[in-house]
C-alpha cells in the first residue's frame, strides 16, 4: 500500500535518514518514538507537507513523493485538531468534497454514516471554538475521512485529550477503521494505545527507524537497546479474564481486582519481577516456579529470562542478586510480582 | 504590579496622562470649534475644497488599493517563509515611515525626471508623474504601503500554518487554501491594513507638494489658503478634512476592537 524506500528529509538541524517502510493496505500502523525523534516529520513527508530531500514513497503503484499535497489522497489529523475557525462544523467536514470529482451522492452518504459513527448530528451547526477537544478531535476525524483518503495519518490524535475522551474516541478510531478501508498511520507515545488499536508498528529514533513489526514482537524482541528500553514493558502476554484472575497459557495471575472486558493484554515490567530461591512468605499474591532459560547482561544489570511452564517472564536483576541466588541456565526460582504489577491493557486486535 | 490611590506614583501617572490627552484634544477641539456652523456649510460647498477633498479621498483610496494587490502576495510570503537577509528586507519595507517626507518626494522626482531612464520610459508610455493625479497617487503609495504590509504581515502570521496543511491534504491547492482558508482569516488585519493605510496616505503633505502642487489634495490646499489668506481662511477646510481622519480612525478603533473580543 504505502512502500517507503530510502527516504530523506533534510530540515537543517534535523535530519530522518533511510527511511524503508511497508504499510499495507487498510492496516492500522503505529509510529512510536521519543520526543524529537521525527515521527512527525515522516508522517508530513508522507502527506506531502516538508519536502523530500531522497527515496521514494509510492502509494500502490504510484510514486507520489513529488506530487502536491492535494493530489495524493492522503488526509492527516493533528493533536490540536486544526479545524478551520471560520467554518461551521458541517462545512468543516464537507470542507474537502468540492476538490474531489467523485458523486457527489455517494460521498453524502458516506459522510452522513461518519456522522452517524461519531455522533456529530448536534454539532453540525456551532463553530470549533464552541466544541469541547474531544468533539472538536471527532469532527477533525470526520473530516479527514470524508475524502474517502487512501491514508489517514493521525499525529497524536488523542494526546491533547482528557482521559475521559481518550478511551471514547480511541473506540471512535477503531469503528473508524473498521468501517473503511482506509489505511491508518498514527504516531503516538502511548503503549496502550499501540497495543489496543495497531496490528504492527515501528519505532523511531533520531530521525530512523529503529525496528518495524508486530506489536508483540516490539515488546518482546526489541531488535536494538534502544527500542527495548523504550518499551520497557517487555512481559506481554495476550490473556483471557475471569473474574480477578488473568488466564495465560493455563498459567493464572492475580489482577486484585475484577477485569471488564473478557479478552486482552497484560504486561509486566521486568524491574517489577522479584526472584527467590524459595516461595516467599509475603503479601505477593502472584508466585510461579520457573527455570532459568537464559542469562543475559545489560551494563549494570542483568536480564533473566525464565520459563514458566512455557510462557516466558524476562526478569531484572543486579549483580549482586544474581551471585546471591547463584542463577544460571537451567536453574529453578520463583518468580513473584505483586497484583498490582500487572498492568492490563484495554482491547486486543486479532 | 498594582496601582493604588495611596502611591503618590500613582498621582503622576494620572497626571501625566491628563497632560497628554489635553496636549492632543485642546488644539483639535479649539481649531474645530472656531468656524461658525455657517463657514463650515459655506466652505463645504466651495467647490475648490469638495475638489480637493475627493482628490485627497481618491488618490488614498487608490494607494490603498494598490497596496492591497501587490502587498497583499508580498505580505504572505514574508509571513509564511525565512530566507536569508529577511529582516534586511523588513527594514527596507519601514523605510518611507521613517525618511522625511519632502525626502520622499525628491527621492521619487528623481527617478521620475527625464535624466533618469524610468523617467523617460513613463515619459515615452505619456505618463506624467509631476504635478498629476498619478504622481500624487504614486507618493501615497510610497508612503502608505509599509502601514499596510506590516498590517497584513502580522495577520497571515497569526493564522496556524497547520490549517493551510490540512486544507491542502484535503485536496485543495495553495491558490484555493488561500482564498478558502487564509483570507477569511485575515480579513479583519487586512482590513485593518487598508485603514491605516489611507489613513497614512490621506495626511500627507510633504512629499505630495514636492511632486505635484496641483491638483490640489486637501492638505495642499489648507497650506495654500493659510499661506494667502490667513489661519481664519484654512481652518474651515482643516475641520472637514479632521473629520474624514476621524472618521477613517474611528472605524480603525471599531475593528481593532472587535478583534480583541473575539480573540
Amino acid at each position: 500500500m504505502i512502500s517507503i524506500r530510502n527516504l530523506a528529509v533534510n530540515l537543517g538541524q534535523f535530519q530522518l535518514t533511510d527511511i524503508t517502510l511497508d504499510i499495507k493496505e487498510n492496516e492500522f500502523f503505529v509510529l512510536m518514538g521519543p520526543t524529537g525523534a521525527g515521527k512527525s516529520v515522516l508522517l508530513e513527508a508522507i502527506a506531502g507537507l516538508v519536502t523530500v530531500s531522497s527515496g521514494s514513497i509510492k502509494l500502490g503503484t504510484q510514486e507520489i513523493s513529488n506530487l502536491p499535497p492535494e493530489k495524493r489522497g492522503i488526509s492527516i489529523v493533528y493533536q490540536d485538531y486544526a479545524l478551520f475557525p471560520h467554518l461551521t462544523v458541517q462545512k468543516n467536514i464537507f470542507y474537502g468534497l468540492r476538490f474531489h470529482r467523485s458523486s457527489r451522492d455517494n460521498s453524502v452518504s458516506r459522510i452522513r454514516n461518519l456522522i452517524d459513527i461519531l455522533a456529530l448530528e448536534p454539532l453540525l451547526g456551532r463553530f470549533p471554538g464552541t466544541l469541547s477537544g474531544g468533539e472538536q478531535q471527532r469532527v477533525a476525524l470526520a473530516r479527514a475521512l470524508a475524502i474517502d483518503p487512501a491514508v489517514l495519518l493521525l499525529d497524536e490524535p488523542l494526546a491533547a485529550l482528557d482521559p475521559r475522551f481518550r478511551e471514547d474516541l480511541r473506540q471512535h478510531l477503531k469503528t473508524l477503521h473498521q468501517n473503511t478501508l482506509t489505511t491508518f498511520f498514527m504516531v503516538t507515545h502511548d503503549f496502550a494505545e499501540a497495543i489496543a488499536l495497531a496490528g504492527r508498528a515501528a519505532v523511531m529514533n533520531h530521525g530512523c527507524l529503529e525496528q518495524v513489526g508486530t506489536i508483540r514482537e516490539i515488546f518482546q524482541q526489541p531488535a536494538s537497546p534502544f527500542v527495548a528500553d523504550f518499551v520497557g514493558m517487555k512481559n506481554l502476554y495476550a490473556a483471557r479474564f475471569s473474574g480477578t484472575l488473568a488466564i495465560i497459557d493455563g498459567i493464572s495471575l492475580e489482577l486484585g481486582h475484577p477485569s471488564a472486558s473478557s479478552t486482552g493484554y497484560v504486561a509486566i515490567r521486568p524491574e517489577d519481577i522479584v526472584l527467590s530461591q524459595e516461595p516467599l512468605v509475603s503479601s505477593i499474591q502472584n508466585s510461579l516456579n520457573g527455570t532459568v532459560k537464559a542469562v543475559q547482561p545489560l551494563g549494570f544489570h542483568y536480564e533473566i529470562e525464565i520459563l514458566v511452564k512455557n510462557l516466558p517472564f524476562k526478569v531484572l536483576i543486579t549483580k549482586q542478586a544474581l551471585f546471591d541466588l547463584q542463577l544460571h541456565e537451567g536453574s529453578e526460582t520463583v518468580v513473584s510480582f505483586k497484583a498490582t504489577a500487572v498492568h492490563q491493557l484495554a482491547g486486543a486486535p486479532a | 504590579m498594582r496601582l493604588t490611590k495611596k502611591e503618590p506614583f500613582f498621582w503622576v501617572t494620572l497626571s501625566c496622562g491628563l497632560v497628554i490627552l489635553a496636549f492632543i484634544l485642546l488644539p483639535l477641539v479649539e481649531m474645530v470649534t472656531a468656524p461658525s456652523a455657517a463657514v463650515l456649510k459655506e466652505t463645504i460647498q466651495d467647490k475648490e475644497v469638495l475638489q480637493s477633498i475627493w482628490l485627497s479621498l481618491y488618490t488614498a483610496g487608490a494607494a490603498a488599493l494598490i497596496s492591497v494587490i501587490i502587498g497583499t502576495p508580498f505580505a504572505y510570503l514574508l509571513a509564511r517563509t525565512t530566507f536569508p537577509g529577511k529582516n534586511l528586507v523588513e527594514a527596507i519595507i519601514d523605510i518611507p515611515i521613517i525618511i522625511p517626507h519632502p525626502v520622499v518626494g525628491i527621492a521619487l522626482l528623481s527617478i521620475a525626471g527625464r535624466n533618469y531612464w524610468l523617467g523617460r520610459v513613463f515619459n515615452a508610455l505619456g505618463i506624467r508623474i509631476m504635478g498629476s493625479v498619478t504622481g500624487i497617487i504614486m507618493v501615497l503609495t510610497f508612503v502608505g504601503l509599509p502601514f499596510y504590509l506590516n498590517a497584513a504581515k502580522e495577520g497571515f502570521t497569526s493564522i496556524s500554518p497547520r490549517l493551510e496543511s490540512v486544507s491542502r491534504s484535503l485536496g485543495a491547492s495553495q491558490v484555493s487554501t488561500f482564498f478558502h482558508i487564509t483570507l477569511p482569516l485575515a480579513w479583519r488585519s487586512i482590513l485593518i491594513g487598508i485603514v491605516m493605510c489611507s489613513a497614512r496616505a490621506i495626511s500627507e503633505f510633504g512629499a505630495v507638494v514636492i511632486i505635484a502642487y496641483h491638483p490640489m489634495i486637501a492638505p495642499v490646499l489648507i497650506y495654500e489658503r493659510f499661506e494667502s489668506m490667513g489661519l481664519k481662511y484654512s481652518q474651515p477646510v482643516a475641520v472637514w478634512l479632521v473629520c474624514l481622519c476621524l472618521l477613517l480612525f474611528l472605524l480603525l478603533r471599531v475593528l481593532t476592537l472587535h478583534q480583541k473580543r473575539s480573540a
